[in-house]
């Protein structure tokens, strides 16, 4: 390893050594102005190139130019952490290769990522097409390994913060929080084999379970409720995989932002804040898919702009290392939870933009354009696509027992769940009259065809007896097949001989409990206004000949038997000639909530007014062990996911139930309370650090400000120095994207019907966060620059400071929130957090 | 002084003759047989009762837009001199002499009738030739569906007028603004144009995807404005704020003023006033005025008042007790405490009243001076004619067990002592110490043991508790929420201290002394909001479709149906029109990007005008089609086809703007251009066909036969009634 890194180091030195013009030169033209090194206040890529010896030059007070921007060189000892004269590149050659003297290079680092992976700006020259990429790729890919310490010392310092601030107390609570008792049960399920269902898709769970399974957790607690106490279960493994992924996101987004504005202090910024936000501290600390979600996501924007940086040098290593990364992270992050589309969505609006440049590019060919376009088609959709389906193949392959989620799938899938009562079934195989029988209904999710003791209520169609699909199993569902005209007793007679259904046969459906029959008549349906009323009529089994039913097959021919599970069968009513179906909406209070049946007048094809027979029960007839319907693997994923979207759009809010609005999220109106309600309780409660988040607020007005000025002055052609050139790129080009990632993250809420929570404000509060560093850095910047030269540079650096330690002193006046309060609660005047309740809507 | 006579007085007239002719085509087309059928068609039903509430100036609330189109129904009533004395109940039913439905439909149909001028006037304005212009004019004027919606006392037409005319308006305006900025004619466009999509706004809200549309290509317009550098600082910013005066300032004054009028007209109360907030009802005339009138205003320990629940869903209720108790156990086998049940009731009712109670003192009286409550004051709240203290206690609620229950304290000897103290807390105060008003303030309960709030909980009792709402004590941990917020109603001084006199004061009316007017502002915002949230309940209906049934017109709508002669009128477009306008849509939108990637490769096809036209007229045509169509696919209300028939318009228009576009720029030489001609007229020719065999459908007349009714139903998803004899 070490050699191999030493070989590569070499060659780098070599290839600069080459290409030092051009590195030069656009190493000026990219922002490393801004980094206070020494002797170097540069204003134009121009001044930088003609004046190279100063760059060498390491005197502290070197006199600035008057009318250009004057940005100062730095004495090291007022800037907050050591600068470390950066003699530049020729002279970094000379850099001890450990930096024990220093700690941070802000300057040296941009040095090093800036040339490597330009900025935006730096890809304009493109290459020619056809052109050989530039040797010795594959060191690249690794560029940053091979960084000395200047740029890894800050990087290792906030990553330390952050895993500390993560890992600190993350055993407290020893009990259930908050949504760990779905989470954790869901990682007991795989570490059971159990199969169950979720709304959200499986990566996630399984990952927690993989952790829990990792550490010793043997699955066994039941994670019933928030405050059950984990005793000697082992719970530490799962919270501590994801507070380590939780930790990984202040990384991500100190590289992110570097990369994007070139600058060690937005970094530094955008990383305190989300190192000392409680809010994002508490999200790490339980077992939730939210850090595992937010790793992935912020994974995939790191690597889209680490991408974009090296859009110069297309199909080199790092690129396609870089590409297919974003592609890895993007399947993650949707096979954590659906919001992860909103990331995927981001991105593909980044690279259509990016292939909109390229075809802009006159001096490439169609074939590389193709070329192009290809590897994106590769990278970033059929790479995820292959990634989220192995999910569910894993998913499906370690769930192989039978469950609480077994209902919501059909017959054929459940066929595959051991213990499942059509696990290697043994029924009889064809339908006879007298059996008792359930139907199930095709559609995808679609439920048993059930019946109950209540009415319709008074005003909905007759008053009958209800007729509902129900997703669950149930003594309800059982129905016993009748001849249409013979009475009941026939067919318990044990001389009387068995007797098959046959297609296109008329029969009466009597339900097994209530011994009423499948009645339809022309009443409407209670939902579908459309269809008519089916319900149940008759008494001990004598209705009315609006009880006759024909039952057919689907794709079969007049007098042939009907088959168990493998028949898809049709009952068309004989009077009106309407079709039971289940319409999938949803019965109000009256209905149970269950699903609505209706007989369909229009005679479609469609799984809705399709059924088939699942459990089969006749004594006379010998049970024979089937070979059921293995369903294929796209049939089981399409169906998982058809019941995952339904079981989404059915978390709605009910009529006076108190929810979260997406507009209180940005302002941190209320927290989640995870853990404890009294004085006793040891309280943790999920809430942002309102500083921090206020500031996050008053940034997004800042920035859209700043963007509106920037874009108008462009436009209006009014002249910029190249320095306020180079600012409003960053601004428009890296904070337009940024600012894109919020929206995405955030807008699509306001149109959800489903219920809401405040954490699901996080990922946006993670772009809203970078936001920040980059506005605050490059509104100090702009500050700085039209002060004179010592001026501007104190302002930069106390303005950044400043906000620093507002950051750190609002976190160590909230860090109870996440830490955990035990005592009085804050409305109390005797709390330590009394005058700490800013807003009335905060409960701790 | 007289020397103007020298000059001969010289009166130009310009006479746009296909202009006129069409718009005679137009109003022929929509104003024939305008009184028939006499009888109530479809939506008329709907309508209807608004324009009658209207005449008998009786206010109402419809959840389903904002009230000028309701208005401009109501004019077209007045003219006729309706005195509103119709009900509208079914559809179907034959009018009475004193509707003068001919005057009730005129207003739709004739801006029916103007859209087919409006539809020339726009592509003249889009610089395409006046060909394609009478060509698009001749689509709206065959096409069935707009027909039969322009001709019935319905909103869709006004609204697809409106829109058009503020399109039309913005051209104008558009291509005035190269040569003469800031003269009168710039600036009626541009005022025209801000007026007009205020009243397609006002009557529909549909009509704000069309604002929308338009104020993002005036947006565009602009920052092309912003970049032209030949014009000086302070002309852009005057160019921006006119801009923004016109189509923001104005649009909004009007909505403001639309919803004046109609506060304004509509003074008496009505069926609708359950809904509103009692300071919202208490400003109309009769109603809750009559009985609050001279009330009060500050309650006062001792004070008699009934509490309305401030939320009012499922319905508005008041805090109700009565003598029976909770049952010991419930269905479900939960115990309760068989304490006197307390619940939301919402019919007025004599047990509807409570006492405000100072807890230090025994009295039930106001004493002189009355002794005002305020916020933060601890009291509690005796049930009127039981005497029984409002209570709660550490006892699941009935049909919410994570909550507390609210009872009556009944005190068995057992260990449940009385925990009847609540804090007023006045949401919507002003200064801490304020008084608590009746009718205004918004007033939540907390418990000062448990710090449970009272609250509303929207689910409804079973047969012991009446059917009645249930009431419980929820714990203050998750916000605030309408349901938890409670107004004082009727309000009298309480005088007498014996119990059976208390009986006789409690049943009688209160006594009155001042009345309470709200702002406009404080009306208009909370009548705003009603409308925004209050849901129907969506229910099904027969011929409601699925957007994606509108494309190919898979579904229609039976409007009306003769009993017995059975001619009928449905909702149907021209077949033919709409299949060729989603052509229409499909090969602009491929030639769009063909073209687009294209330039962006530096190869020009079409010279740069033409495109520039292109790219307009596109976005214009197929930008209003998706701004009109596409949020319907995100809508969970119940959807019409008519509902697509503005979306519809635009996609219309753009037929002859695709043919004139392939006419000039594909068919380079004269033969093919030959063909296409012949090939125009074929086509216009089958489009006049296929109008004229829908007709019957369209107009209701003349009745056909169930042979000739069955050759209509092409498509087989079609509804077409066809009598069994």
């Amino acid at each position: 390893m070490g050699g191999r890194a030493g070989q590569s180091r070499g060659a780098g030195w070599g290839r600069r050594e080459v290409t030092g013009p051009r590195r030069f030169l656009s190493r000026c033209a990219g922002s490393v102005l801004w980094h206070f090194r020494p002797g170097s206040c540069l204003t134009s890529p121009a001044a930088a190139a003609l004046r190279p010896p100063a760059r060498r030059t390491t005197t502290p007070t070197m006199p600035c130019e008057g009318t250009r921007l004057r940005f100062p060189p730095c004495p090291t000892a007022r800037t907050p952490f050591p600068l470390v004269p950066c003699a530049g590149m020729p002279g970094r050659r000379h850099l001890p290769r450990v930096g024990a003297r220093m700690t941070l290079a802000a300057g040296c680092c941009q040095a090093e990522s800036g040339p490597r992976c330009g900025g935006l700006r730096q890809r304009r020259p493109r290459r020619p097409a056809g052109e050989p990429s530039r040797p010795s790729p594959l060191p690249r890919a690794w560029a940053p390994l091979e960084a000395p310490v200047g740029v890894w010392a800050p990087l290792a310092f906030v990553t330390l913060l952050s895993f500390a601030s993560r890992f600190y107390r993350l055993s407290e609570p020893p009990h259930v929080c908050w949504d760990e008792t779905h989470f954790g049960k869901m990682g007991s399920y795989y570490i059971n084999r159990t199969f169950f269902f979720d709304v959200h898709p499986p990566l996630g769970k399984m990952l927690i379970g993989l952790a829990g399974y990792l550490s010793g957790y043997n699955g066994t607690f039941p994670f019933q409720k928030p405050g059950d106490r984990y005793e000697h279960h082992n719970y530490i493994g799962m919270r501590g995989f994801c507070a380590f992924l939780g930790s990984c996101l202040v990384p991500f987004a100190y590289l992110t932002v570097l990369e994007m504005s070139k600058s060690l202090y937005a970094a530094l910024l955008a990383a305190s804040i989300l190192i000392f936000d409680t809010g994002c501290i508490t999200l790490s600390q339980y077992i939730l898919l939210d850090p595992i979600l937010m790793f992935f996501l912020m994974g995939a924007v790191l690597s889209m702009v680490k991408c974009n940086s090296c859009a110069d040098r297309p199909f080199s290593a790092s690129w396609w290392f870089w590409l297919s990364l974003t592609g890895i992270n993007l399947a993650g992050a949707i096979g954590v939870k659906f919001v992860g589309l909103f990331v995927v969505l981001l991105v593909g609006l980044n690279t259509v933009y990016d292939l909109w440049e390229l075809l802009g590019d006159l001096s490439l060919s169609l074939v590389t354009l193709g070329k192009h376009l290809l590897a994106r088609v590769f990278c970033l959709i059929l790479l995820p696509l292959a990634l989220y389906t192995a999910q569910f193949a894993v998913h499906f392959a370690v769930l192989n027992k039978s469950g609480p989620g077994d209902g919501f799938f059909s017959s054929a899938f459940q066929s595959r769940l051991i213990g499942n009562n059509l696990h290697n079934v043994s029924v009889p195989e064809h339908l006879a009259y007298g059996s008792v029988i359930t139907m199930k209904n095709l559609r995808m999710a679609g439920g048993y065809l059930h019946s109950h003791w209540h009415l319709y209520p008074e005003g909905v169609g007759a008053r009958q007896q209800q007729v509902t699909a129900y997703l669950h199993k149930d003594l309800n569902n059982l129905w016993v097949i009748k001849k249409h005209d013979s009475n009941t007793a026939d067919h318990l007679d044990p001389s009387y001989s068995v007797e098959f259904v046959r297609h296109g046969d008329v029969i009466r459906l009597e339900h097994k409990e209530t011994s009423r029959n499948l009645h339809s008549h022309q009443h409407e349906a209670p939902m579908t206004r459309k269809h008519f009323q089916v319900t149940g009529y008759g008494i001990n089994g004598t209705g009315d000949a609006n009880d006759f039913w024909r039952i057919e097959v689907v794709g079969r021919k007049a007098g042939k038997r009907i088959k168990v599970l493998r028949s898809q069968i049709r009952l068309t009513h004989l009077a009106t000639g309407c079709i039971l179906g289940s319409s999938g909406k949803t019965l109000p209070k009256w209905g149970w909530e269950q699903v609505e049946v209706t007989c369909t007048p229009y005679v479609k094809e469609t799984p809705n007014a399709l059924w088939n027979v699942e459990d089969h029960i006749n004594p006379k007839l010998p049970n024979i062990s089937l070979d059921v319907l293995k369903p294929s693997f796209p049939e089981i994923l399409l169906e998982s996911h058809m019941v995952m979207i339904r079981g989404n759009s059915g978390l709605k809010p009910k009529e006076n139930e108190v929810t979260s609005k997406p507009w209180h999220w940005p302002i941190n109106y209320q927290g989640l309370r995870f853990s404890g309600v009294n004085e006793t309780d040891y309280r943790v409660y999920l809430l942002g650090n309102p500083v921090v988040w206020w500031l996050n607020l008053v940034t997004i007005g800042l920035y859209l400000l700043m963007a509106t000025c920037a874009i108008v002055a462009m436009k209006r052609g009014v002249q910029l120095t190249a320095e306020f050139k180079e600012l409003s790129e960053v601004l428009l080009h890296s904070g337009g994207k940024i600012m894109l990632g919020w929206l995405l993250h955030y807008l699509p809420f306001f149109m959800m019907g489903r219920v809401l929570y405040f954490h699901h404000y996080f990922p946006a509060m993670l772009f809203s966060s970078m936001l920040t560093g980059i506005t605050w850095d490059t509104l100090l910047k702009f500050c700085a620059g039209r002060l004179s030269c010592s001026m501007g540079r104190r302002v930069y650096t106390y303005g950044t400071l400043a906000l620093m330690l507002l950051i750190v002193y609002s976190f160590y006046l909230f860090h109870p929130l996440s830490y955990g309060m035990v005592g009085p609660m804050a409305s109390d005047p005797n709390s330590p957090m009394a005058g700490l309740r800013w807003l009335e809507s905060w409960e701790f | 002084m007289l020397g103007f006579l020298k000059q001969p007085v010289v009166v130009t007239a310009e006479i746009n003759v296909n202009l006129v002719a069409l718009t005679v085509m137009g109003l022929v087309n929509r104003l024939w047989a305008l009184s028939y059928p006499r009888a109530v068609v479809f939506d008329e039903v709907y309508y209807g009762q608004f324009v009658s509430l209207y005449m008998k100036r009786i206010f109402f609330v419809d959840d389903s837009g904002p009230p000028f189109g309701h208005m401009l129904l109501a004019f077209g009533g007045y003219l006729g001199g309706f005195d509103g004395n119709f009900l509208w109940n079914r559809i179907g039913a034959e009018y009475n002499m004193n509707v003068p439905i001919w005057s009730l439909r005129l207003l739709p149909a004739l801006t029916g009738a103007l859209c087919v001028p409006l539809a020339y006037q726009i592509l003249v304005e889009l610089h395409f030739s006046h060909c394609a212009a009478f060509g698009a004019a001749l689509l709206i004027l065959f096409e069935n569906s707009l027909i039969t919606q322009s001709r019935l006392m319905l909103l869709e037409s006004v609204l697809i007028f409106f829109i058009l005319l503020a399109i039309l308006s913005y051209l104008k305006f558009y291509n005035l603004q190269k040569c003469s900025p800031f003269t009168a004619g710039w600036w009626f466009w541009l005022l025209l144009t801000g007026v007009a999509c205020s009243c397609a706004v006002g009557v529909k809200y549909m009509g704000l995807f069309t604002y929308m549309l338009l104020l993002a290509i005036a947006g565009v317009h602009s920052w092309h404005l912003i970049g032209d550098q030949t014009l000086s600082n302070v002309s852009v910013l005057c160019h921006l704020l006119a801009r923004g005066l016109a189509l923001v300032v104005v649009p909004v004054a009007m909505y403001l003023f639309f919803f004046y009028v109609h506060l304004t007209l509509l003074y008496r109360s009505g069926p609708h006033d359950q809904i509103m907030t009692s300071a919202f009802q208490a400003s109309l005339e009769g109603g809750l005025a009559r009985i609050t009138h001279g009330q009060p205003l500050e309650v006062a320990y001792g004070s008699q008042i009934t509490l309305r629940n401030v939320l009012g869903k499922p319905m508005p209720c008041w805090l109700h007790s009565h003598k029976s108790t909770y049952p010991i156990r419930y269905e479900n086998g939960r115990g309760s405490s068989h304490q006197q049940q307390v619940t939301c009731y919402p019919f007025k009712d004599v047990n509807n009243w409570w006492i405000v109670k100072d807890p230090g003192m025994q009295q039930l009286v106001v004493s002189n001076p009355p002794r005002p409550v305020r916020h933060g004051h601890i009291v509690q709240l005796v049930h009127g004619i039981t005497t029984r203290y409002l209570n709660t206690h550490d006892v699941a609620a009935p049909l919410s067990p994570h909550s507390q229950e609210i009872s009556c304290y009944i005190d068995y000897n057992i260990s449940m002592p009385a925990q009847n103290l609540w804090r007023v807390e006045i949401v919507n105060r002003e200064l801490d110490t304020d008084v608590w008003k009746t009718i205004l303030f918004e007033v939540r309960f907390v418990h000062v043991n448990t710090s449970a709030v009272l609250k509303l909980s929207g689910a409804s009792l079973p047969e012991w508790g009446y059917r009645q709402l249930e009431i419980i004590g929820e714990k203050l941990s998750k916000g605030y929420h309408q349901s938890m917020l409670w107004n004082v109603e009727e309000h009298r001084y309480g005088k007498s201290q014996e119990q059976k006199e208390r009986e006789v004061e409690l049943h009688s009316p209160t006594q009155a002394d001042i009345s309470k007017n709200l702002s406009f502002m404080a009306r208009f915002t909370e009548l705003q909001w009603k409308i925004l949230t209050l849901k129907n309940e969506d229910t099904e209906h027969k011929y409601s479709s699925s957007p994606l049934d509108w494309i190919t017109m898979d579904t229609n709508i039976a409007y009306w149906f003769h009993p017995i002669s059975g001619a009928q009128i449905h909702l149907i477009g021209n077949v033919l029109t709409w299949a060729s306008a989603n052509v229409a849509t499909l090969v602009y939108v491929c030639l769009f990007l063909w073209y687009l990637l294209r330039r962006r490769r530096k190869i020009c096809d079409i010279p740069e005008d033409a495109w520039r036209l292109w790219v307009s007229a596109g976005g214009l045509c197929v930008g209003g089609w998706a701004v009109n169509y596409l949020p319907f696919f995100m809508m969970e209300k119940t959807l019409f086809l008519y509902h697509y028939l503005p979306a519809l318009t635009f996609q219309i228009l753009l037929i002859p703007v695709v043919l004139q576009h392939l006419t000039d720029h594909l068919c380079r030489s004269q033969l093919p251009k030959n063909a296409f001609s012949a090939l125009m007229v074929a086509w216009f020719s089958s489009i006049y066909l296929v109008y004229r065999t829908f007709s019957p459908l369209t107009y209701g007349e003349p009745t056909l036969s169930a042979a000739e009714l069955r050759a209509l139903r092409w498509k087989d998803s079609w509804d077409i009634l066809i009598r069994k004899h």
